[in-house]
């Protein structure tokens, strides 16, 4: 049992949930661009 | 005559123990069907690599040193991470982004059900791994072979073998692990709720802009792991650009399943009886679990939570399919609705939330190698 490296990774599960969230949201954003400038050209 | 049998004084009983682990493996590739395409050569290969004095690994004979052809299999195509990197052209080309890109919320879901990861990281760091050992044995988690492979042999873990044996083993057993935890989370009226599926239409652009904007995305967040979202987004841009069709059907079916094929004999370098035959790999066993669990645990719960502050209410069972083993968690989420309410058909946002997971897998990967690196 090793609490002392188990306590140092709790930082990085939260720091890693964070940044695979924001990742997410960053392509989210990307999708919804492309879905709303590309609807209209194709509808034309 | 004698000297033709001399080599069974060399056999060891640990040898026969990974004869009858080998001969597991390639019964439930043929009988259970499971995962047939690795596990059949994984078996093989464990029985192959375990024969007294085997000439398929690296030997010295009478003080000169032969190399083995599994161990230079796994040089050139493992230890340089080639393989993986490989099936994943072959993944990608397989894998319809329609859904998750007609409903991009979705991939809220893939982020979430990556939480099995971590809480497994840090549970094998507390059963006393070292933080490179603990990282690639809680990336089983990814519930996605290749990128298992890839961080376990980035870290040059010793445990490689192990890992990937968990990885794929609870990849086939998703059927059986997920809908007991999910049962357990949810309640019957939460499994009931119904789903409309508008089915926005995507344009034949953002199907072919989508990849290369999540390659550019995930390389700047983290370059050191551009490689795996890159081929996997590289086999879907060959699906969806419509000039390569031909090599599309390749790389799902032929390229893929040869790649699989060699990289799990290859493997089987890793599963020499004193490297497998040990404590840990119990441990890395009962630890894959806990990461698939807590993976289906954190995407349930994120739907739930959704649920709190949404007017339009997401079945929870969706947050399940958040997590890689595509296609057969979209499948467990959406019989599972079926088994509540006849009417109820969740497979396309099953199916959405199930290929975030393959994206969501790839960067928490990325996260791991850049924390640990």
């Amino acid at each position: 049992m090793n609490f002392e490296l188990f306590l140092s990774t709790l930082p990085i599960m939260a720091k890693g949930l964070a940044g695979i969230f924001l990742v997410t949201l960053v392509i989210i954003l990307c999708i919804t661009l492309l879905n709303k400038l590309t609807s209209g050209k194709e509808d034309k | 005559m004698g000297a033709i049998f001399s080599n069974v004084l060399n056999l060891q009983w640990q040898q026969v123990v990974m004869w009858i682990i080998g001969a597991i493996l390639i019964y439930l590739a043929i009988k259970k069907n499971m995962e047939p395409t690795l596990l059949l050569p994984m078996g093989f290969g464990a029985i192959l690599v375990n024969l007294p004095m085997s000439g398929a690994i690296t030997q010295i004979y009478d003080g000169v040193k032969e190399i083995g052809v599994i161990d230079l299999l796994f040089d050139s195509g493992i230890a340089n991470e080639l393989f993986p990197l490989l099936l994943f052209i072959g993944i990608g080309a397989m894998i319809d982004f329609g859904p998750l890109l007609s409903n991009p919320k979705l991939m809220l879901f893939g982020a979430a059900a990556q939480f099995g990861i971590f809480f497994t990281l840090s549970l094998a760091a507390l059963a006393g791994f070292d933080i490179k050992d603990a990282a690639s044995i809680a990336i089983i988690g990814a519930a996605d072979g290749p990128t298992s492979i890839f961080v376990a042999n980035y870290f040059q873990s010793n445990y490689l073998g192990a890992i990937i044996v968990a990885a794929y083993s609870y990849m086939a057993l998703v059927p059986i692990v997920q809908p007991p935890v999910i049962k357990l989370i949810t309640t019957k009226k939460e499994r009931m709720i119904r789903m409309n599926y508008t089915g926005t239409k995507v344009s034949k652009t953002t199907r072919i802009l989508f990849p290369v904007v999540v390659t550019i995305i995930a390389g700047i967040v983290s370059p050191r792991s551009v490689a795996l979202v890159g081929f996997l987004m590289f086999g879907n841009l060959i699906r969806e650009c419509g000039v390569l069709g031909s090599l599309s059907e390749t790389a799902q079916n032929v390229l893929a399943n040869l790649i699989t094929l060699l990289l799990g004999i290859t493997v089987a370098a890793r599963m020499t009886a004193e490297a497998f035959l040990n404590i840990h790999t119990l441990m890395i066993l009962g630890l894959g679990l806990v990461a698939f669990i807590f993976d289906t645990v954190g995407g349930v719960l994120f739907a739930k939570l959704l649920n709190l502050f949404s007017k339009n209410k997401v079945n929870p069972m969706i947050g399940a399919a958040g997590i890689s083993a595509f296609p057969m968690s979209a499948r467990v989420v959406h019989k599972m609705g079926l088994a509540e309410d006849d009417q109820n058909f969740l497979l396309m946002h099953a199916v959405g939330a199930n290929v975030s997971g393959q994206i969501a897998s790839v960067i928490a990967g990325g996260m791991i190698l850049t924390f640990f690196g």
